[in-house]
């Protein structure tokens, strides 16, 4: 479980958490665009490190550590995709230009993992809700997303009980092969799917019993407001668009290989 | 009755979980073959990441458990099973099948049993707990407190020589309460080992085991029931009550009364040997 670490907000303070989450929002999308208009290595590994500073401001270095070596398993079978696809249907590339763009895709899966992972573990899901509430989606939403987010390690929790209950059982989930390997998880799945429904009805019962939704117009404590940095952390995210914009489209990128050739 | 080979041997366990709780901190102990013990103590101190640990769902961080003189390291949760029942406490988390017969029979199934077993050991434990009837009911369909049945026969069926329960008696009715100790002690009478983590003092009075008292992840009393049920200073510091009957016959120590009674049964014969002796 090692990658919701990475993804779960957690109470600190720092720079990076004080700032609004729409414009987090916004330089997240800026990261995702850069991401996927680049497909060279080198851009995207300067991308990848350039976020260090941030996650350093926003002591996040260890649950970073965690989520990359979660994403290993999945990042291996990008690269393993990739590699599989370039080689065998990819035409006349050389060894080094496939491995080089598989490790490109891979830099950027991690970017946006990255990505994600600043964004979801300094912003509180109360703030998150709140400013999708002040961009004008109505209040039903936000607090489904919300729950459904304070939900998730209730769940996680509760499959490991399942999981234990069942290994209790004699349950070996890694037995057998892939087809039996998937059924080894129905046992789990259906306690933990029925768990959950029931809980959601006992949810809407203890709201309904404390008269959720009886006001149309609901107020709340706090309120978001734009300050003066965080117009500064946008118009920056902005530059660094337009500019990646320009280099992207009039300026060509060697890639590794060929560094290595002139070298 | 065997009741000198032991079975479960704890040597200066500690638990830390990976959030960097320590529950369990040095805690050693031996559970002999056909005992019947309680684990007691108040919400966190460890008692059910102690049992976890006799299943090896859980490997000590510090120390070792040795269950039939098997290192739990070395082994899988699946083999301990075999040896080692454990019926969680909430039935909704290992419910699952579409007929009660399914559901206790899965275990079987896991456990490699032929066809023929199985039906053999489906019918016993059905049987046994009352529950023929529900035979081809879902399990989802059934109260709380049948469910809990349904879920210690499933456990039950393989015929392990340790059973463990935790929290056998929360959300039980008076007669299911009842019904549950006697059960538990005919179990244990067959030479099972049977050991339950509980706070429900009242319960374990009425069972009179040897019991241990947990307290932040150390035992802080381990023996009789009768001693350390009635031992005031110990149960202060487990956050436990004492039981009732104990409390009245505390009430009555200046007349004479020692107060470490725990049944009702024996409370009675005391008070009327009593009243038979006071002569008007």
């Amino acid at each position: 479980m090692s990658i919701f670490e990475g993804l779960r907000f957690k109470t600190i303070s720092s720079p990076i958490h004080r700032i609004d989450p729409r414009a987090k929002f916004i330089y997240v999308c800026v990261l995702f665009a850069i991401a996927v208009l680049f497909s060279q290595l080198i851009p995207l590994l300067i991308l990848f490190f350039s976020q260090m500073p941030l996650i350093i401001i926003a002591k996040l270095k260890r649950e970073w550590l965690r989520l990359m070596r979660g994403s290993m398993f999945f990042a291996a079978i990008i690269f393993i995709a990739n590699m599989v696809s370039l080689y065998f249907y990819g035409g006349t590339q050389s060894l080094a230009a496939v491995v080089e763009h598989s490790l490109a895709m891979t830099t950027r899966f991690l970017i946006l993992v990255e990505s994600f992972s600043i964004f979801f573990a300094t912003t509180s899901p109360d703030m998150l809700s709140l400013s999708l509430e002040q961009i004008g989606v109505p209040y039903e939403f936000c607090f489904a997303f919300t729950t459904a987010i304070r939900f998730v390690p209730v769940l996680a929790e509760e499959a490991q009980t399942i999981m234990d209950a069942q290994k209790a059982r004699g349950l070996e989930l890694e037995r057998g092969n892939f087809i039996k390997r998937v059924k080894n998880y129905i046992p789990i799945l259906i306690p933990l799917i029925v768990s959950a429904i029931r809980r959601s009805m006992e949810l809407a019962e203890a709201m309904e019993s404390r008269a959720w939704g009886a006001s149309k117009k609901r107020t709340s404590l706090y309120s978001l407001k734009m300050k003066t940095k965080d117009y500064i952390f946008i118009v920056a995210s902005i530059i660094v668009l337009l500019v990646s914009i320009y280099v992207r489209f009039f300026i060509s990128i060697p890639s590794v290989t060929e560094l290595m050739h002139l070298g | 009755m065997r009741r000198c080979s032991t079975l479960i041997e704890a040597e200066n366990v500690y638990f830390i979980y990976p959030n960097g709780v320590e529950a369990l901190k040095g805690v050693s102990l031996r559970i002999n073959d056909g005992e019947f013990v309680a684990i007691m103590g108040q919400n966190g101190a460890g008692k059910t990441t102690l049992v976890k640990h006799f299943v090896g769902l859980l490997k000590p961080t510090k120390g070792r458990v040795l269950v039939d003189g098997v290192d739990t390291r070395t082994v899988s949760v699946a083999q301990l099973a075999r040896k080692v029942g454990f019926v969680f406490q909430n039935p909704d988390h290992q419910l699952f099948s579409e007929t009660v017969e399914d559901e206790i029979a899965f275990a079987l199934r896991n456990f490699g049993f032929d066809e023929k077993t199985v039906r053999e050991r489906v019918d016993w434990a059905l049987n046994l707990l009352d529950l023929t009837q529900y035979r081809k009911t879902s399990p989802f369909m059934l109260s709380g407190g049948e469910r809990k049945r349904v879920a210690l026969a499933s456990v039950l069926a393989w015929d392990p020589k340790i059973l463990i329960l935790d929290e056998p008696t929360i959300g039980q009715d008076a007669y299911q309460k009842e019904r549950l100790r006697h059960f538990i002690i005919q179990m244990n009478q067959q030479g099972k080992t049977v050991i339950i983590v509980t706070h429900d003092i009242e319960f374990v009075a009425e069972c009179e085991p040897r019991v241990i008292l947990m307290v932040n992840g150390r035992i802080i009393a381990d023996g009789d029931a009768r001693e350390v049920l009635t031992d005031t200073v110990a149960i202060k510091e487990a956050s436990l009550v004492l039981p009732e009957i104990t409390q009245v016959f505390m009430g009555l120590n200046d007349l004479g009364f020692s107060w470490k009674v725990l049944g009702v049964y024996e409370a009675k014969c005391l008070i009327l040997e009593r009243l038979r002796g006071v002569r008007i």
